[in-house]
């Protein structure tokens, strides 16, 4: 036994301790209880995988029988193969230096040991989620991600956009669960148990036509479960709005971890999604979408948590595309880069937004590259990760989820190509307007404390390198034997086309900063399109929220429950009332009129008796 | 079970019906038209005792002594009525200073 549990259950006591008792305990208690927590659970996973040693098989732990119901036994068991060994490393190692990084980040804030019970209680979810070794331990964990989520986008919870927010996310991520609840529901159908092991031994004995149809259903099932939890089209839309929590919940939950929690689940389930083709398809054509429209979307924003939001909902399109087209290892691949770059970037973010006492918007920032510069250093490292610049990190795992889609269609590598040179823009568009020329705003910038910085360094460090660690290699005994097909050529061509899109945000907001706003109005109407995210959340809106709400509010409301219900409780009150009322009178208090009721009465039952024919 | 002892045979068993039963309707009568509450009392026990002449006849009737006993508890029974209605009746006279029965209707004073 190697305590697998140990994992998780570090950060829960961590919740437990700050969650019951913070509000008494000191700050430094506070801080080395979450950080310490987390940081023993990042130790253990480090310690646990060396004694594993290679780890060419998974390694079970099973702990309790928790649901067994006829021939169906579900239990609580943890496993780890190379798969979630790369997502513990990542999940621990992000979230202990987000940890130190909120430390500083969250000093001058209200409610200090209630964000770090709530981090530490989603360290715990999402550890019980990679973890778990059947479909519904991963369940478990998947659903309290989601609350956790909730609970860190709501954290500022008097401003009434941010707990909207939280109940849009929640909302939306619901839909989601009900697809996974659905496609748990027909993996025990069809092969009675959730046990990853047990089903992917089942499932491998299928070919692709025989019993495709369930395994179809099954794999589009959970492809829903994941368009909700890694904000792919069309349930992305709550991703962005996530953005009202503190800057460190935005990077470690909605940036590196929890989103990237769909993605493991379709890893995780690649040997049913290899034997289903229509829901591979499927996978990579919505992670396209996903990639392009977001990557739109993210062009226009003024908001730079917005842009970098836009962003990951772009990279994990990228991820499923990746995903969909059979190159897993490269989707795992890229989820570990992107975890790194895209922390950096929010947490960069939120350095700047610190030294700007709260301003977000990129049309008040500029010139910051003085008065910041450490901050601008990592930002800059992070930008030419995400833009693919060879030789940093996101250079090589976007290039193998290229080069997989080249195979897989060649169209799909084009609109990637696209889709990366955009993204290399809108990066590097933040990056200029935020740093570079004048400074446009009124607060005094001032750089962050070493406690900030020092994690940014190392995530800096990780996003310039961490291309090195051969992921797809190390992923092999997983998904199996990689194709080598690699043509220099589409290299080439993707990198030309980060470095086009660095090169048009140099042009534009750099030597000639008017030229963006001319071609934004002659644009006119495209831009206002993207400016307003299609007004895709005033399309649902119109054609669900407000039905939904309307029709709860005049047929439930109104209708069911103020009239019906209310109606036969108010009712039988009523006819009660009344029946008293008439009955009230014989109870007038004068004896001899009792007296005569008694003889009426009396009198009556003589004349009944009587008409009866008698007693017998 | 034979009684021991018999009636005149002159006075026919109807007679006695009809006397319990005008006594009944007398006590009727007095309950439902008299105000006094002692007179309503004294009606009350005057329709028991109408009753147990009727108990009485058709146990002579029937021959067996069920109606006798009957009699005797209903006297028990107006015994103790008695002794509690009065009781009654002095303390509603002690605090209302009447014995004018619509006056009692309600149990609050």
């Amino acid at each position: 036994m190697h305590q697998l549990w140990l994992i998780p259950a570090l950060p829960f006591a961590g919740f437990l301790i700050n969650g019951i008792f913070g509000r008494r305990l000191s700050r430094p208690v506070v801080n080395a209880t979450a950080i310490g927590s987390v940081l023993l659970a990042f130790l253990w996973v480090v310690n646990t995988l060396l004694q594993l040693g290679s780890l060419e098989q998974p390694y079970v732990e099973r702990y309790f029988s928790w649901i067994a119901s006829g021939t169906l036994n579900i239990g609580f068991d943890f496993a780890v193969d190379r798969l979630s060994a790369v997502m513990l490393l990542v999940v621990t190692g992000i979230g202990a230096l987000i940890h130190i990084y909120s430390i500083g980040y969250m000093s001058h804030e209200g409610g200090y040991y209630r964000f770090f019970a709530y981090m530490n209680l989603f360290m715990f979810f999402m550890l019980t989620l990679v973890l778990g070794a059947n479909y519904l331990v991963l369940f478990v964990g998947w659903e309290g991600v989601g609350l956790c989520s909730y609970l860190l986008i709501g954290f500022y919870f008097v401003k009434k956009s941010a707990t909207n927010a939280g109940i849009k996310a929640f909302v939306v991520n619901r839909i989601g669960d009900f697809g996974f609840s659905l496609a748990m529901f027909l993996i025990v159908v069809q092969f009675g148990t959730l046990d990853f092991q047990q089903v992917f031994a089942k499932a491998a004995g299928f070919s692709t036509e025989k019993g495709a149809g369930m395994v179809t259903a099954i794999c589009l099932l959970l492809l829903v479960g994941a368009t909700g939890k890694s904000a792919q089209v069309p349930l992305y839309v709550w991703l962005p709005d996530a953005m009202e929590g503190p800057t460190p919940v935005s990077a470690l939950i909605h940036a590196a971890t929890m989103v990237t929690a769909g993605v493991y689940m379709v890893a995780r389930s690649a040997t049913l999604f290899t034997r289903a083709p229509i829901a591979m398809d499927a996978v990579a054509t919505i992670g396209l979408i996903t990639a392009v429209l977001a990557a739109t979307i993210g062009l226009a924003q003024n908001d730079i948590k917005k842009v970098f939001a836009y962003s990951t909902v772009s990279q994990l399109g990228y991820m499923f595309l990746g995903l969909g087209c059979g190159a897993f290892s490269a989707g795992i691949f890229h989820l570990m880069t992107h975890a790194f770059f895209k922390a950096l970037l929010f947490l960069g973010a939120g350095s700047v937004i610190h030294a700007l006492s709260g301003e977000q918007d990129l049309r008040n920032m500029g010139g910051l590259r003085k008065k910041i510069p450490v901050t601008f250093a990592v930002l800059l490292c992070a930008s030419v990760a995400i833009a693919g610049v060879p030789p940093f990190s996101g250079f090589f795992s976007k290039d193998a989820i290229l080069v997989a889609a080249y195979a897989h269609a060649p169209w799909m590598y084009w609109v990637g190509v696209i889709t990366a040179g955009m993204t290399a823009f809108y990066v590097f568009r933040a990056i200029f307007l935020c740093f570079f020329g004048e400074y446009r705003g009124q607060a005094h910038p001032h750089e962050s404390p070493l406690v900030m910085t020092a994690p940014l360094g190392i995530l800096a460090v990780l996003s310039l390198a961490g291309g090195y660690i051969n992921v797809p290699k190390f992923l092999e005994p997983v998904f199996g034997e990689l194709h080598e097909a690699h043509d220099e050529s589409l290299v080439y061509i993707s990198v030309a086309a980060g470095l086009i899109g660095i090169a048009f945000a140099w042009l534009f907001y750099v030597l000639k900063p008017g030229l963006a706003d001319s071609i934004a109005n002659a644009l006119g109407g495209v831009y206002r399109l993207v400016l307003n995210k299609y007004y895709v959340d005033e399309a649902y809106d119109a054609a669900i929220v407000s039905p939904l709400v309307d029709g709860s509010r005049t047929v439930l409301w109104r209708g069911v429950d103020a009239g019906l219900i209310d109606g036969i409780v108010d009712g039988t009150g009523t006819t009660a009332r009344g029946i008293g009322g008439v009955l009230r009178h014989l109870q007038s208090g004068y004896i001899r009129r009792y007296a005569a009721w008694v003889l009426v009465g009396s009198i009556l039952v003589i004349v009944a008796v009587s008409f009866a024919g008698g007693l017998k | 079970m034979e009684l021991p002892l018999s009636l005149p045979t002159a006075v026919p068993l109807s007679w006695f019906l009809i006397l319990s039963a005008i006594l009944f309707m007398l006590g009727i009568a007095g309950f439902l038209l008299r105000r006094n509450i002692i007179t309503v009392f004294m009606s009350i026990e005057l329709m028991l005792n109408a009753v147990n002449l009727t108990f009485v006849t058709f146990s002579y009737r029937l021959k067996q002594v069920d109606g006798h006993i009957f009699s005797f508890f209903v006297m028990v029974v107006a015994a103790a009525e008695a002794a509690v209605g009065l009781a009654i009746i002095l303390t509603v006279y002690k605090n209302r200073s009447t014995l004018e029965i619509d006056e009692v209707s309600s149990m609050k004073l």
